[in-house]
């Protein structure tokens, strides 16, 4: 990072502690140099990303903090289920917030229980070690009631920081949706009280074609892995939906669709960045914040290839839009609604959907086997396990269910077991 | 071609050589501290034409000896349904791990368990509380297999056990009954495991913990099937992990 530009006015504005911040900025270059940059015959385009990654908590930043010099408004969210259509269309950004990698774990567990999930101590370790540039320069960070260990982590995390948790119900009867429909309502009159713009039917719907385009974009990528010789590996596809939580959106969306054009060509072309008998490899569960890279990492470095993972940072994300050309907000807003709780996360019962979507996206990218992957401490994902292997199973797909975190201590038996379930994989589509 | 069978342990460096399928010499030495040394030792004797390295210590021994790789989980595989042509089922509990391997026609792998992340159950855990009784490993087997009962060990992680059986001992609980029911605990467990995989009979019992007779007996008493035990229990990585040298 050296010859970066230099970006400690702008941290120590932020209130990050330069120490630790600058320990954390250490060591993000060499995980990803070790599992990005060692990868043969990566797409051009990938360089962007490359560009993204050197700049974490530089240019982003700087975009962002210049956006909130000109009257901006900076939204902080941890989950799929925020709109980002809403938050643009009031002239705000939206960005994810830091939670891939364990962090303050000393002070988390003064705070949280030591089996809490990965994800919620390594959002709540990244406030309380002041290193996130994002959350520090939200205006407000929207949480939601996904699952109870998020839930109870947000009133603890409300006392360091302005938060306002959604209410997200847990089934999808008719009822439930008149309550998720009347949180988007007061979603907007809450932004719309920060950013002290008013929400109307032209803001919305060029925020819609906006987040839709960025959505296609991501389709289109995603759609190349479905080819017999991959051109893209599983790793530079996941990152590229890690960096859709917080990237500028017309500019991410041009690289993104850069990146597509190039894998198509690839195709046609016949080029991929695996061996053609490679074992395919669908990733389902719980979701890899940057720079939660391990489990892809393993399956490749082992010979394997993913093409695709159904996880908010995956087909979750950008499978679904919201609906063009309503007629109205409150179309608008209905169709916002719907779109949103449509995504099938664990957190609903019952949610069938998921294991319809696991199956649908395994055939359509030709998937040798399944890896659930759940965080340890996830329950939604580690029980709902059970019901996609059995599912899995019974449509003759292997599974092989890893439940981990972000330490490296079980790297060397997770190794074992996925190379062993590549093994597996070869020797049943040999025989 | 002579092929040398490379099973870089934990605790056991297995190696094997292999002329036409037949088995002409195998040795088991104690890892160590440096692994990789005790297995550049067989490579050194310089009495093969390949290598296949298999275990821990597997991709290691890649860079070092230009060796092919094979996981634990396909070398035991491969080993038992050669020594045992129809075995449904290998368990193997070696020193830092416990695999267990539901296998199809011709050693094929249908499913595998293993354990994630802690030593809870394995060879080392066995070590661990032979140690906290006073007992060497063989005669902590021996009084386990001859204790009129046993107390009823409720921890499988090696840090809490240990205290558990402190606590035992001090209650003043006989040792022998401990050690049988910390055999049991592990027994239980393992069997859960094949349960969990559908493994059927017969069931090959591999790895160092197969050399334990307290703990043969109790998989054969609890398991539905028949139970066999390769003389080389230790050996059946290394052996599996010549047979599967490809580009012969």
């Amino acid at each position: 990072m050296s010859d970066a530009p230099d970006y400690g006015q702008m941290w120590e504005d932020l209130g990050l502690n330069l120490r630790a911040h600058c320990a954390l900025l250490d060591a993000i270059p060499k995980m990803y140099a070790n599992a990005y940059l060692s990868q043969d015959n990566r797409p051009e385009g990938m360089k962007y990303f490359d560009f993204v990654l050197s700049e974490i908590h530089g240019l982003r930043i700087k975009e962002l903090v210049d956006h909130q010099a000109a009257g901006g408004k900076i939204v902080g969210t941890f989950c799929l289920y925020v709109p980002e259509e809403i938050i643009r269309a009031l002239g705000a950004q939206a960005v994810g917030l830091c939670a891939g990698a364990e962090w303050a774990y000393d002070e988390v567990e003064r705070v949280l229980p030591r089996n809490t999930c990965a994800l919620i101590k390594s959002f709540m370790g990244f406030k309380l070690g002041r290193v996130c540039p994002y959350v520090e320069s939200a205006d407000i960070v929207i949480g939601e009631t996904t699952c109870d260990g998020k839930k109870k982590a947000y009133e603890i995390f409300g006392e360091m920081k302005n938060a306002y948790v959604m209410e997200l119900p847990q089934m999808k009867r008719p009822e439930d949706r008149v309550l998720w429909r009347g949180e988007i309502d007061k979603l907007v009159a809450k932004l719309e009280e920060l950013t002290g713009n008013t929400l109307t039917e032209e803001n919305l719907a060029a925020a819609i074609r906006e987040v839709n385009d960025k959505r296609r974009a991501l389709q289109r990528l995603n759609a190349a892995r479905k080819a017999a010789h991959v051109p893209i590996s599983g790793k530079d596809a996941l990152l590229a939906v890690q960096v859709a939580f917080y990237d500028d959106v017309p500019r991410f969306t041009q690289m993104v669709n850069a990146i597509a054009d190039e894998l198509e060509a690839r195709i046609e072309h016949g080029e991929g960045v695996a061996s053609a008998d490679a074992p395919r490899v669908l990733v389902t569960g719980s979701p890899m914040a940057i720079p939660n890279w391990k489990v892809h990492d393993l399956i490749e470095k082992a010979g394997g290839v993913v093409v695709a993972e159904e996880m908010c940072t995956g087909s979750r994300y950008y499978d679904t839009l919201v609906a063009e050309n309503a007629g109205s907000l409150e179309a608008q807003i209905d169709d916002i609604a719907d779109k949103y709780l449509g995504i099938n996360c664990a957190c609903f019962t019952p949610n069938d959907g998921r294991v319809d979507d696991v199956l649908t996206l395994a055939k359509e990218h030709n998937a040798d086997g399944i890896l659930h992957y759940a965080l340890q401490f996830c329950q939604p994902y580690q029980i709902e396990a059970y019901t996609v292997e059995q599912a899995a199973q019974a449509a003759g797909l292997p599974v092989l269910r890893v439940d981990t975190d972000y330490s490296m201590e079980d790297i060397g038996q997770l190794q074992t077991r996925i190379e062993a379930f590549l093994e597996m994989l070869q020797s049943e589509s040999a025989a | 071609m002579r092929i040398l069978g490379l099973d870089i342990g934990s605790r056991s460096v297995d190696a094997l050589w292999l002329e036409d399928g037949r088995v002409i010499d195998a040795v088991v030495a104690d890892s160590g501290f440096d692994p990789q040394a005790v297995a550049r030792r067989f490579v050194e004797r310089g009495a093969h034409d390949m290598v296949v390295t298999t275990g821990y210590g597997r991709h290691a021994g890649r860079e070092a000896f230009g060796a092919q790789v094979v996981t634990e989980i396909k070398a035991y595989a491969t080993g038992a349904a050669a020594r045992f042509p129809d075995a449904a089922a290998v368990l193997d509990i070696g020193g830092q791990d416990t695999k267990v391997i539901a296998l199809g026609p011709g050693g094929r792998v249908l499913d595998f368990e293993m354990n994630d992340k802690c030593a809870a159950g394995t060879g080392k855990f066995l070590e661990v509380m032979a140690r906290a009784l006073g007992y060497a490993l063989d005669e902590f087997a021996e009084a386990a297999k001859a204790a009129p009962g046993a107390v009823a060990i409720s921890s499988m992680c090696t840090v809490f056990a240990e205290s558990e059986v402190t606590g035992l001992v001090h209650r003043g609980e006989e040792r022998c009954r401990i050690a049988r029911g910390l055999h049991e605990s592990i027994a239980k467990r393992t069997l859960g495991s094949l349960r969990r995989v559908g493994a059927a009979g017969p069931l090959v019992f591999a790895g160092g913990v197969a050399l334990n007779a307290a703990m043969v007996a109790l998989i054969r008493d609890g398991f539905d099937g028949d139970v066999f035990v390769p003389d080389d229990a230790q050996l059946l990585g290394a052996y599996g992990a010549a047979l599967s040298a490809h580009g012969i």
